[in-house]
């Protein structure tokens, strides 16, 4: 398929340009890098982040007074899909010690935990069971595991990392338990890349002090995914899972422990009552909220389901202003849209440009600027490119890696993005790349400690719903470990808490009740219905065409 | 409302996943299930099914070629031959007949890993099935992934696990190949157990991972993550700008070694 003609016509122009600019990359010049005070006028222009014009304070909840994105604030201050006085909770559908909400990775792995301490589970998907950003994850995940390293290290390379801002008692358990994770999942039969003798290849990531990312070829995250569900399909006596069957509240007992939840049957409509000893949440992130419209990396339910449903319980989040946004998501073509560009490129010397070719900023500024410098640029002064489905993009000019370092350097040091631009009919060697900030993850989430204990009895999280692991920054590999460490330490802390002898008393909905008074006395008008579980991607035009407001008139 | 924007145009742009149709854009004719629908060109079949007003609950999963949860068959009008791919990962050609097949009831046995062994005696006892391959090769051609299914079919056959392992890697277990078997095998379910069996048995277990894994739960980097976990965060900044040397990115596996070695 390839690029449009008229694109074609654009790319000239990235060519006309092109010669000067290499021979000026060869002179070793650059655009020059913005000082501290422009960075932080671009970040506070054009940073989702940063930017306070899409940002407001949570007037309810346990944070109350903090500032969020409009988007997070507005699940926060949201009501119930259900009217919890109308729920008769003495019918009970389901029982079960552990009931695990959310299947991806940490889910899974707490799964199986809970069952090895001799718990009965239930799973609960929202779509099928590992259907997850766990299973999306390529490069890699961080564990000291070789003799130069240690957890010491890997704590230190984290929090630092982190700027700082990280919960140490999240960090320092990440860090420990990094090499029993390897461990655990070696003895499942996951397949490591390896030398001969068995020693698992390494590699460093941007801000590792030792090379500690190990991977399974491209596709580290559904290697992990496949091998974690095939375990628990082989438990069947102890693990049941529940596909496009999500939790919508959780239910606590009289005495306020956490005592299981309400599933909703999204293929019939349906309703259940699930009483349980203990829940682990473990519902994953929130891209497909697309924040300011960004483009996402994440998979089809991640909406924030999981912090929604503790929030209201009154559990606090730590870090939930904080996102991921990579500076280098695909533009074109569709198929590849919020897909990573890794930083390499322009490690490789590409330059970014605009529809006229023309540079505008330093390529390799920390990526919450350069997202911001891209932002303004193809917002802000209208020189983005425009793809034939309607989408923004700025040039990342691949084609003169070539000319720096030698005809084949595009397909030798990036070959997984030279296929998939391949498959398409680009040859990034050739041509270049449209590309745009996309959202990738979300930093903070619900209070954990280092044992993943919520502040509510029998409540625990784990994975990417949880806050405070990676701070204000995450270091690649640190989410596939994040997800199973804590998806382990949140299987056996369930279990241990069960086996310590656990009853629950009559069923209860009062906070849902006490939350919604809450909003109403805040005076928050018309509160949206969360969880919203999956994204809308429906078009104004067929929205017009079903007739809404003559539908509800009749 | 506001006048000052009224001399620059507004630009309507596609956010999120949503599709538009953007200004002289050319529009297709496809074939949802038999039912036409005009959509953008260029559209993947899952972004351009959206755009006809389908919402997803079943086939959709990580939109990034990567879960299996899309697969789709598909035929071209006035031609016989039958297409197998990803409905987020195929564009949208004009007359295509399109189905999805979002789950496929594949026989899938249970076993315990940690009684397995090296030999394919137990593979071939789990699924007798793989002896009813008749080499028709369909589940290779059905295979969105490229993954050539008959080839680690016949390895398994032949008890070659760690062959049948390796080609099957980039497996996402979509199930196509099985809906298209002729011997009713369930490819991708014995494909999960090869490799498995591959990375317990035949691949060498890693020892540094063994040693460090043993010296983690005698408790030897407690009193380390404590003394890091309390400190304060000057003391803390200064460890990190001052005391890491970095592991150089050539240096062999498992040689090189800092010249502190308090904390390893």
């Amino acid at each position: 398929m390839g690029y449009t003609p008229e694109l074609k016509k654009l790319i000239q122009r990235v060519e006309a340009t092109r010669p000067e600019r290499v021979a000026m990359a060869r002179r070793n010049e650059h655009y020059p890098a913005l000082t501290m005070a422009e960075r932080n006028e671009v970040l506070n222009k054009f940073h989702p982040d940063y930017q306070e014009d899409a940002k407001r304070t949570v007037q309810v909840g346990p944070n109350k007074g903090d500032v969020f994105q409009d988007t997070v604030a507005r699940l926060l201050e949201s009501r119930s899909i259900i009217r919890p006085e109308k729920v008769d909770l003495s019918k009970i559908d389901l029982e079960t010690d552990v009931l695990v909400i959310g299947g991806g990775g940490a889910g899974t792995s707490a799964a199986i935990m809970a069952s090895e301490a001799g718990c009965s589970v239930i799973i609960a998907n929202k779509l099928r069971h590992g259907d997850s950003n766990t299973i999306m994850a390529e490069g890699g995940i961080q564990a000291a595991t070789q003799e130069c390293d240690s957890p010491y290290y890997h704590f230190l390379d984290t929090i630092g990392g982190g700027h700082f801002s990280n919960q140490r008692d999240l960090v320092a358990a990440l860090a420990k338990d990094a090499p029993l994770s390897i461990a655990w999942l070696e003895s499942l039969g996951m397949m490591f890349n390896k030398y001969e003798d068995g020693r698992t290849v390494v590699r460093h990531c941007g801000g590792s002090s030792r090379k500690r990312l190990q991977s399974s070829g491209d596709m580290t995250g559904a290697e992990i995914m496949r091998v974690i569900r095939d375990e628990v399909r082989n438990r069947e006596d102890k693990i049941t899972v529940l596909e496009f069957s999500p939790a919508i509240e959780l239910l606590l007992d009289s005495e306020g422990k956490c005592a299981g939840a309400i599933l909703f049957n999204m293929e019939t409509r349906e309703y259940s009552i699930v009483r349980a000893k203990a829940v682990i949440m473990a519902t994953g992130g929130f891209g497909r909220l697309h924040v300011k419209g960004f483009a996402t990396t994440n998979h089809y339910g991640a909406t924030m389901d999981g912090v929604v449903m503790a929030y209201r319980a009154g559990i606090a989040n730590q870090s939930l202003h904080s996102t991921q946004y990579h500076p280098t998501g695909v533009t074109y073509p569709e198929q590849n849209v919020g897909l990573l560009i890794t930083e390499k490129v322009r490690g490789l010397g590409a330059h970014v440009l605009n529809i006229d070719g023309e540079q505008f900023c330093f390529p390799l500024e920390p990526r919450d600027v350069e997202s911001a410098e891209l932002i303004q640029e193809a917002m802000a002064k209208g020189k983005g490119i425009m793809t034939p489905t309607g989408r923004v993009g700025l040039w990342l000019d691949s084609p003169m890696i070539e000319e720096l370092h030698g005809p084949g350097t595009v397909r030798k040091e990036l070959p997984a993005k030279f296929i998939q631009f391949e498959r398409h009919g680009i040859d990034i060697s050739k041509e270049p790349m449209l590309v745009y900030p996309t959202l990738h993850y979300q930093n903070g989430g619900i209070n954990v400690d280092g044992n993943t204990n919520t502040t509510i009895a029998g409540l625990y999280g784990a994975g990417e719903v949880i806050g405070g692991v990676h701070g204000e920054n995450r270091l690649m590999g640190n989410s596939l470990q994040d997800i199973i460490t804590f998806g382990r330490r949140a299987g056996q802390s369930a279990g241990e808490y069960i086996n310590g002898g656990v009853e629950i008393k009559d069923l209860s909905l009062d906070h849902v009740l006490s939350f919604e008074k809450e909003l109403a006395e805040a005076g928050i008008e018309d509160p949206i219905m969360a969880p919203i579980l999956l994204p809308d991607y429906t078009t104004d035009e067929v929205i017009a065409k079903r007739w809404q407001d003559a539908v509800k008139a009749a | 409302m506001c006048d000052t924007q009224a001399t620059q145009p507004e630009i309507k742009v596609a956010t999120g996943d949503r599709a538009i149709l953007p200004e002289g854009a050319k529009t297709i004719p496809i074939y949802v299930m038999g039912k036409k629908y005009e959509v953008p060109e260029t559209l993947t079949i899952m972004k351009a099914m959206e755009f006809a007003g389908f919402k997803f609950l079943r086939g959709a999963g990580c939109r990034g070629g990567i879960c299996g949860a899309c697969p789709t068959v598909y035929r071209m009008a006035g031609d016989y031959k039958l297409h197998f791919g990803l409905a987020c990962q195929t564009v949208v050609e004009a007359d295509m007949y399109l189905a999805q097949i979002p789950f496929f009831p594949a026989n899938r046995a249970s076993f315990n890993i940690n009684e397995m062994s090296a030999a394919a005696d137990a593979i071939h006892a789990l699924y007798p099935e793989i002896f009813r391959c008749v080499a028709c090769n369909q589940c290779t051609k059905a295979c969105p992934m490229d993954v050539k299914v008959l080839d680690y079919i016949s390895a398994t056959k032949q008890g070659e696990i760690a062959k049948a392992a390796r080609i099957s890697f980039d497996c996402i277990q979509c199930g196509l190949c099985s809906s298209r078997c002729l011997g009713e095998i369930p490819q991708y379910h014995v494909a999960q157990l090869a490799r498995r069996i591959f990375a317990r048995y035949i691949q060498p277990q890693a020892e540094h991972l063994r040693l460090r894994a043993e010296e983690i739960e005698a408790g030897k980097y407690d009193q380390m993550l404590d003394e890091l976990s309390t400190m304060n965060t000057e003391d803390l900044e200064s460890r990190y700008v001052n005391e890491r040397e970095r592991e150089p990115d050539m240096a062999a596996p498992g040689s090189w070694q800092p010249q502190d070695s308090r904390y390893l």
